[in-house]
């Protein structure tokens, strides 16, 4: 009786210890994506890539997920959509990865769509906008603050029409973000009945804009809608500084890209000013979550180094929040199956440093948490001045709003 | 939407915006107008100049203008010797030359481009000036002084180097050298040591250009690629080697596009521009005011 | 007789390359090869159709992203239009290729050499900003593609259409050879080193010029119209990239333009580059590599790099005929 209670307990001993040891071997967890270092899209790809590098950082020094390290592999998309669907069989047939993040913005997300679908794979969507909306792939989580596709437009005419505007004016590029978003807007518009005045795309690389504000101008609009990205956004508002843009708009701005990046805001200074845009992540107090402060402390740091945006305030916590949104999940359910996370992220509203984010079926959030905000008190040459509460005050959602709207628009600019 | 002052606007900028093309393209002008050299790389110095401007103006806080003018003589020689070295490897060399001469250049915009990302990264830089961001009225029109700065320079850049070519003795060299090298080298002078001037000057005028190129809008690492096309269709239209002919080619294109871009719906801009090149090639291939 | 053996030799090669091709995608499993694969072969068909006017007769056609772009767009049309299948997507593409090289031809060739090329990249733009402009495409939009059935013996559509590139590959070598040794050849040829005095002698140059480019034309637009399926999604930024205007010139240079041989080593070695430098290096850093290979290649081996396998070669004597 003794033996075999003494030959147990060496057969549990040596069992534990076999069992401790492998765990201490164990291969890393690997993600895979594609970042847009190169190319248009670099400006955001490389603070979104330093976000979920500090989450990686942070996770592994709390002893990673499963016991197991957190190794990331990241190729270069170049902004393009012909080089994804390589990189991503690469990724998964070569490279072997755990798990996947989609690259940043629509078009080199658009054609892995199909594949990741087929191969059954779960993907955190970067700031794509409705890419998923012909595929239908259920394992699709989109991480970035859209939500439906019209809340965006919405609520920047809603804060239009609550000033007394009724004329809309869409200015937008001839690009594919913009062109969704002013197709969205035109939706809104006609469901609302508010009569559009002017409505013009502008081709990429437009050089000169006050022509095109000048017309914008005669047509007398109260709303002016621009989506446009950041060579052309720093163009538009040099134009209407100089131009003007008529005493009855109370309303200037919603979804111009470019506007968030940190040595763009330096650049054109008192020119934002009055200017009303959308934002993912701002300084303002109702935006610290938990472990919010922490991250950018972090981040101020590593981005001086990397030759990389500041401020980071636009992409750099989704970032960190993507990897917050599977680390939550793996942790949860102890599993790297991709159906049993998906399960689970689509079940549970996961909070991390931007906020608790939830998701609908169609793999967008749930919520629309777009924000639409104001410059006020811009000076010139100054990036610090971002890093304080009241510079751009938050007009939407309701429940983050930090002020009201100045307007109208002329008088705001001052 | 068609109204007459929404009209007349749209061609005051038009013309403002051509003068801006003519300056970026007159140093192309020179060196593909007038030595034959396809310089596809003409942009991507351009761009380079326009940093070096940039670094000028934030580092110490020098008036763009000003800093491009401080370059210019670094620009020259920098002229100098890329013609020395197209030349050694291309020109002598006979066939294929242009082909060759093409991919070496487009090998050269490549290199500046990745180098000018290594310094200064990916982001777009702009510069400030005390007329930069202001704006002239006459009437009901305002006219940013951007452009009329861009007007100005490109005007005295036009008749400085239409003077240049027809009234200095180095001038014209140049011009004899462009209508018939054998017999400038018959009469006793070396051709290539004229060409090799030329490109200098055709290079340091991109100073000047630069300096206005980052002053009428942000730039950034990869903009030579959209300007490739609209200067070598400015210098086309032209007629290669016209100087004066491409002032006008570039004011009649920045019109087009002006008055397309307001009147008659933006996305077609471009289109029109090229389109109109094609249709000058295929009427009258030596361009408008071609020799 | 010595000529005959060459051919059989080379159609012996060809046929032997396509049974390796169709090989690899049945016993291959990992599918990353096909996607890298297919980039490389397509490039192939590029700079092979690129040198048949550039290369032959020496006319430097900057609008290859125009005729791959225009490929692309029409085998959109075609799915979203008539849900067409992918040898007709093929088929059309090359008709619209080659009529569009003809009209391009037509009111370009006249001119001198550099007016081709400059014309050529006026073409590109009015084209992108025709496609941008066309909602039903998509616009600046884009527009998503959903891939038909895989047909037997494949087992995934990119191994099909790695296959499918392999034969426009096979097509478009073949047709460069044939010209290369034919008297469209020799005309071409005659009308690159001194156009005025091929005229002189009788030389159709105009004619010729016009069949180089419509032949060119039809293949660069047929080797785009399975781009659509591979990525299936097209916009007009990807489809009518300059890069792949400046790749493919580079290619047929790297390789070397006389011989049909050369745009298939130059598309091999600097596809292969580029493949391999995107998932390692995978920064700026490969448009650096792309721009060194340039000006190394140009300025020292300027006949390509069959130009010094040539010279490395001992001369061999002439036996017979």
């Amino acid at each position: 009786m003794k033996r075999r209670t003494l030959l147990a307990a060496a057969v549990a001993v040596a069992g534990f210890s076999l069992a401790s040891n492998a765990g201490a071997e164990q291969p890393p967890i690997k993600i895979g994506m594609s970042m847009a270092m190169t190319g248009g899209l670099a400006g955001g790809g490389k603070p979104s890539l330093l976000g979920i590098e500090i989450w990686r950082d942070d996770v592994n020094a709390r002893g990673g997920l499963l016991g197991r390290k957190v190794e990331l592999v990241v190729y270069d998309d170049k902004s393009s959509a012909s080089e994804t669907p390589a990189i991503y069989s690469k990724l998964l047939d070569v490279d072997k990865v755990d798990l996947l993040f989609a690259p940043y913005a629509t078009v080199p997300t658009a054609p892995i769509m199909p594949l990741v679908k087929q191969r059954g794979m779960l993907l955190i969507g970067n700031f794509s906008f409705q890419v998923n909306s012909k595929v239908g792939h259920d394992m699709y989580f989109n991480n970035a603050p859209w939500g439906p596709a019209d809340a965006w437009a919405s609520a920047f005419l809603d804060l239009g029409q609550k000033a007394g505007g009724k004329t809309v004016a869409l200015l937008t590029a001839d690009q594919e973000f913009a062109q969704n978003l002013a197709k969205t807007a035109r939706e809104v518009a006609t469901k609302r009945n508010m009569p559009i005045v002017f409505d013009q795309a502008y081709p990429p690389n437009t050089v000169e804009f006050s022509s095109i504000i000048r017309a914008l101008k005669a047509a007398r609009p109260d709303i002016v809608y621009v989506a446009s990205y950041p060579p052309d956004s720093a163009g538009i508002l040099r134009a209407v500084n100089e131009i003007g843009i008529g005493d009855n708009v109370k309303l200037f701005g919603g979804g111009m890209v470019g506007l968030q990046f940190g040595p763009v805001m330096e650049n054109l200074g008192s020119l934002l000013n009055g200017v009303v845009n959308f934002n993912t992540w701002l300084p303002e107090p109702a935006m610290y979550f938990d472990g919010t402060k922490a991250f950018f402390d972090t981040y101020a740091k590593r981005a001086v180094d990397a030759k990389v945006d500041p401020l980071g305030y636009y992409l750099a916590p989704f970032g960190y929040a993507s990897g917050q949104l599977v680390e939550a999940a793996i942790k949860a359910t102890g599993s790297l199956d991709q159906k049993t996370l998906a399960k689970y992220l689509r079940e549970h509203e996961i909070n991390t440093i931007v906020g608790p984010i939830a998701f609908s079926p169609d793999g967008e959030r749930k919520e629309t948490a777009t924000l639409q905000a104001q410059f006020r008190g811009i000076v010139d040459k100054n990036m610090d001045q971002f890093r304080k509460a009241g510079k751009q005050v938050i007009l939407f959602p309701e429940k983050l709003k930090s002020g009201d709207l100045v307007g109208p628009f002329e008088a705001a600019r001052k | 939407m068609f109204s007459l002052d929404l009209l007349l606007d749209a061609v005051v900028i038009g013309v403002l915006l051509g003068c801006f093309y003519a300056a970026v393209s007159i140093g192309l002008s020179v060196s593909f107008g007038l030595l034959d050299v396809p310089h596809v790389a003409h942009p991507a110095f351009l761009v380079m100049a326009s940093y070096a401007v940039f670094f000028l103006n934030d580092r110490y806080d020098i008036d763009p203008l000003l800093a491009g003018l401080l370059i210019t003589p670094l620009l020259f020689v920098f002229g100098l010797v890329a013609y020395r070295l197209y030349y050694e490897t291309f020109e002598r060399r006979g066939s294929d030359a242009a082909v060759r001469g093409i991919a070496f250049f487009f090998g050269v915009a490549f290199i500046i481009e990745v180098l000018i990302i290594l310094q200064f990264g990916v982001d777009q830089r702009s510069v400030t000036a005390s007329y930069i961001g202001q704006s002239f009225r006459i009437g009901d029109m305002r006219i940013p002084f951007r452009l009329l700065v861009a007007f100005a320079v490109a005007t005295a850049l036009t008749i400085l180097l239409a003077l240049y070519l027809s009234r200095t003795f180095m001038g014209r060299a140049i011009r004899a050298v462009a209508q018939d090298e054998e017999a400038v080298r018959l009469m006793g002078a070396n051709p290539v040591r004229i060409k090799q001037w030329a490109f200098g000057i055709a290079t340091a005028v991109l100073g000047i250009a630069g300096a206005l190129l980052i002053i009428v809008a942000p730039v950034d690492p990869t903009l030579d690629r959209a300007y490739i096309g609209r200067t070598f269709c400015v210098v086309v239209m032209a007629g290669l080697g016209s100087m004066a002919g491409t002032l006008l080619a570039a004011i009649i294109l920045g019109v087009a596009e002006t008055i397309v871009l307001t009147l008659f719906g933006a996305s077609w801009a471009p289109a029109i521009s090229f389109a109109m090149l094609l249709g000058v090639l295929a009427v009258r291939p030596q361009g408008l005011f071609g020799r | 007789m010595t000529k005959q053996r060459g051919s059989t030799a080379f159609w012996i090669g060809a046929v032997a390359f396509l049974l390796a091709v169709l090989l690899a995608t049945q016993l291959i499993g990992n599918e990353y090869p096909f996607f890298a694969g297919y980039v490389i072969l397509q490039f192939i068909v590029l700079s092979v159709a690129w040198s048949i006017l550039g290369g032959y007769a020496g006319y430097v056609n900057f609008g290859t992203s125009a005729f791959f772009g225009v490929g692309v767009y029409t085998a959109v049309f075609l799915v979203k239009a008539t849900g067409a299948p992918l040898a007709v997507q093929i088929g059309v593409a090359a008709i619209v290729g080659a009529l569009l090289g003809f009209a391009v031809g037509l009111l370009t060739l006249r001119m001198q050499g550099i007016f081709f090329s400059i014309a050529t990249i006026a073409l590109t733009i009015v084209i992108e900003t025709s496609v941008t402009n066309w909602r039903y495409l998509g616009g600046a939009a884009g527009i998503q593609l959903q891939r038909p059935q895989v047909l037997p013996p494949f087992h995934s559509y990119v191994q099909m259409l790695f296959f499918v590139q392999a034969l426009l590959v096979v097509l478009a070598v073949a047709i460069a050879r044939y010209i290369q040794g034919s008297w469209i050849g020799r005309g071409l040829q005659a009308l690159k080193d001194d156009e005025l005095a091929a005229e002189c002698t009788g030389v159709p140059t105009l004619r010729l010029k016009l069949l180089a480019c419509v032949i060119s034309g039809a293949l660069m637009c047929a080797a785009g119209a399975p781009a659509a399926m591979y990525l299936q999604y097209a916009d007009p930024g990807s489809a009518f990239n300059l890069n792949y205007s400046v790749s493919v010139l580079a290619m047929a240079l790297i390789g070397g333009t006389a011989h049909w041989a050369g745009p298939v080593i130059g598309a091999v070695l600097l596809g292969v580059t580029q493949q391999l430098l995107a998932v390692t290096i995978s920064s700026e850093v490969n448009v650096l590599v792309l721009g060194i290979m340039l000006v190394l290649f140009v300025v020292g081996a300027p006949e390509g790099l069959i130009g010094l396998i040539a010279r490395l070669r001992p001369k061999r004597a002439e036996i017979g005929a």
